[in-house]
């Protein structure tokens, strides 16, 4: 077996996470893995470093402390203001080789999947994409890598002896938050940025950066299925009425009767409200992993059958075209309702 | 001016609702599995195939896996694609994603220069989207990822493309070759050509390669070149849910719903 460019021996026992940032504000999904990574370098008794790429970023690194992280290692350059992944492979790369951290962790964003994908090849070690969970087993201080595949049908646990970083990607939403603790000091670590801009060979012509709703975090969540044919606007009322957001499975976003970051399960997103209201979706598992995390399902369909009853706390056999507009005529009425 | 010639890595996966995992064995049971080419792959061979109508040049369909693959890929062809090159021998079996894009970046440097190499966002199987850019590292070519739109300038020898950002986009531009991933569902993938699928099926379209043909050093390929292993196997649990009926007229498990949302979004 071909080595990774360190092994066991010359790894450092510290767990390293990528933190993500755009337009200086930290993604969620790197608090998340803070939090998840932080719980792993406690029982093991290691140190947490995350590490932060940017320009003009390192206000960041107070923040950071806060959630938890002990050392950050900070790349603060003019041309690390943009992702490029010419620029952001280089940097991370030399930046782990002097860290040789034992576990990297990066969110499974377009950018730090590229970012992965790019880094565990030029590192000869393995990637395990996309996990569900992660934890440490003491016995041989290994990762245990939790992903699902097919669908989300079948999980797999994924160890890795003797290449290092141990290096997995996380999804949004898959790892809660931790709290903040404003008074936490860390250490700051600067590493040196050897950039030229001949090194960067991707040029951005053009560059949208839109807001977006984060279905990962709405206390509503209202997803239809092909069963609501088409019919969003009735589901984005009900929506309304409960401070929610609407989500869809994948035959309508494919039929384009909604957006595809609203699209829920294995390859959309996944959600954690506090109720989820699925209309006319049979629940096929690669939906149901989408909403495995939500406090109580509600489920609607005219199909006795649907299998998405079986994933569901409250089940109603009934049409949702009948059953979503009394439901919005009845909250209506009882508007001194105050939704949390 | 000049053709263009892509290359398009192509997966085979079971229909995902027929994999299940064996209790006894605790292996992937796929006796049940139908294949077919994997959706996000037919939106990249869509996207290489009107480049082809555009500037000509050749596609070719890579694929890493068991000889049965060849009919399912043969459909490629049958869309327009050019060739097949399959991949297979008995040690890629148990490839990772490391010896995975090695062996694909192996065959890809075997079939010839090419301009771009296109990719689906992931494998419906799988689903790690981490060989488009493993493929590109491997290579040492630039990389387009999550694309929409793409187009080329030959005199240039620029690729030019429209990549997917969260709540945006950003045109992107790099110099020819590069590895160009498709982001799912942004083409409607062509319809076999029934007028080409007679010879799409002769034989002389497939050229399948091994190891040694690849001249791939054992060392990287299969389960031999994979630093992960997977320690256990089990089909996913599910959270327990109550599955409490409601009964009544809409008007009555509205009311219903209407308690039960106060309950549960109040505390």
């Amino acid at each position: 077996m071909v080595a990774s460019l360190y092994g066991v021996q010359e790894e450092c026992k510290v767990i390293w996470v990528y933190m993500e940032q755009e337009g200086g504000t930290l993604e969620n999904v790197s608090l998340e893995l803070l939090h998840k990574g932080r719980e792993m370098a406690d029982q093991m008794k290691w140190q947490l470093a995350g590490l932060l790429l940017g320009s003009g970023v390192a206000d960041l690194a107070e923040k950071a402390f806060a959630y938890g992280v002990d050392e950050v290692w900070l790349a603060d350059h003019p041309l690390l203001d943009c992702f490029t992944i010419d620029a952001y492979a280089r940097v991370v790369f030399q930046a782990i080789m002097d860290g040789k951290p034992s576990v990297f962790l990066l969110p499974a964003t377009p950018n730090s999947r590229d970012l992965a994908g790019r880094l565990a090849v030029r590192l000869r070690t393995g990637l395990n994409a996309d996990c569900t969970d992660l934890h440490m087993n003491p016995e041989g201080e290994l990762m245990v890598s939790e992903v699902s595949g097919f669908g989300g049908g079948v999980l797999a646990l994924i160890e890795m002896r003797r290449h290092r970083p141990q290096m997995a990607t996380v999804r949004p939403g898959v790892f809660s938050q931790g709290e903040a603790e404003a008074n936490r000091k860390g250490k700051l670590i600067r590493v040196t940025v050897g950039l030229t801009e001949d090194m960067i060979q991707t040029r951005i012509v053009k560059r949208v950066i839109g807001k977006e709703v984060d279905l990962t975090r709405v206390p509503v969540l209202i997803a239809g299925g092909r069963g609501v044919e088409g019919d969003f606007k009735m589901l984005k009322e009900l929506a309304d009425l409960l401070d929610g957001e609407i989500g869809a499975t994948r035959p309508p976003v494919d039929e384009g009767y909604i957006e595809r970051e609203r699209q829920i399960g294995q390859t959309g997103m996944v959600c954690s409200p506090k109720v989820a209201i699925c209309c006319a979706i049979s629940g096929a598992f690669h939906f149901v992993v989408g909403i495995e995390k939500a406090g109580i399902v509600i489920a609607i369909n005219s199909d006795p059958e649907a299998p998405l009853f079986e994933y569901s706390d409250y089940c109603i056999i009934g049409d949702v075209h009948q059953i979503i507009p009394a439901l919005i005529t009845a909250l209506q009425e009882a508007q001194e309702i105050s939704y949390a | 001016m000049r053709e263009l010639h892509t290359v398009v890595c192509v997966k085979v996966v079971p229909k995902p609702e027929a994999v299940r995992v064996d209790p006894s064995t605790h292996l992937l049971d796929r006796s049940n599995a139908r294949a077919e080419i994997n959706p996000p792959d037919m939106n990249a061979l869509e996207m290489a195939l009107a480049l082809k109508d555009q500037y000509g040049g050749r596609v070719y369909i890579v694929s890493m896996g068991p000889p049965y693959f060849e009919p399912y890929l043969r459909v490629g062809v049958a869309m327009g694609a050019d060739h097949i090159y399959l991949l297979s021998d008995r040690a890629f079996a148990g490839a990772d994603t490391l010896a995975t894009t090695y062996t694909l970046a192996q065959g890809i440097r075997k079939i010839g220069p090419f301009d771009l190499i296109f990719c689906g966002e992931e494998s419906s199987d799988g689903a790690t989207g981490q060989v488009p850019s493993g493929l590109a590292e491997w290579l040492d070519i630039a990389q387009l990822t999550l694309l929409t739109e793409v187009d080329v300038d030959l005199a240039c020898n620029i690729a030019r493309g429209r990549r997917r950002l969260k709540g945006g986009y950003e045109i992107l531009e790099v110099q020819l070759p590069s590895v160009v991933s498709v982001k799912t569902a942004c083409n409607e993938p062509r319809f076999m050509d029934y007028h080409i699928k007679s010879w799409a099926f002769d034989e002389g379209r497939v050229t399948l390669w091994d190891a040694a043909d690849l001249q791939a050093d054992p060392e990287c390929i299969g389960l031999a070149g994979s630093p992960t292993t997977v320690s256990e196997l089990a089909e996913a649990p599910l959270r327990e849910r109550m599955r409490q009926f409601l009964q009544g007229t809409p008007e009555e498990t509205a009311r219903q719903l209407v308690n039960l949302l106060k309950e549960k979004l109040l505390t």
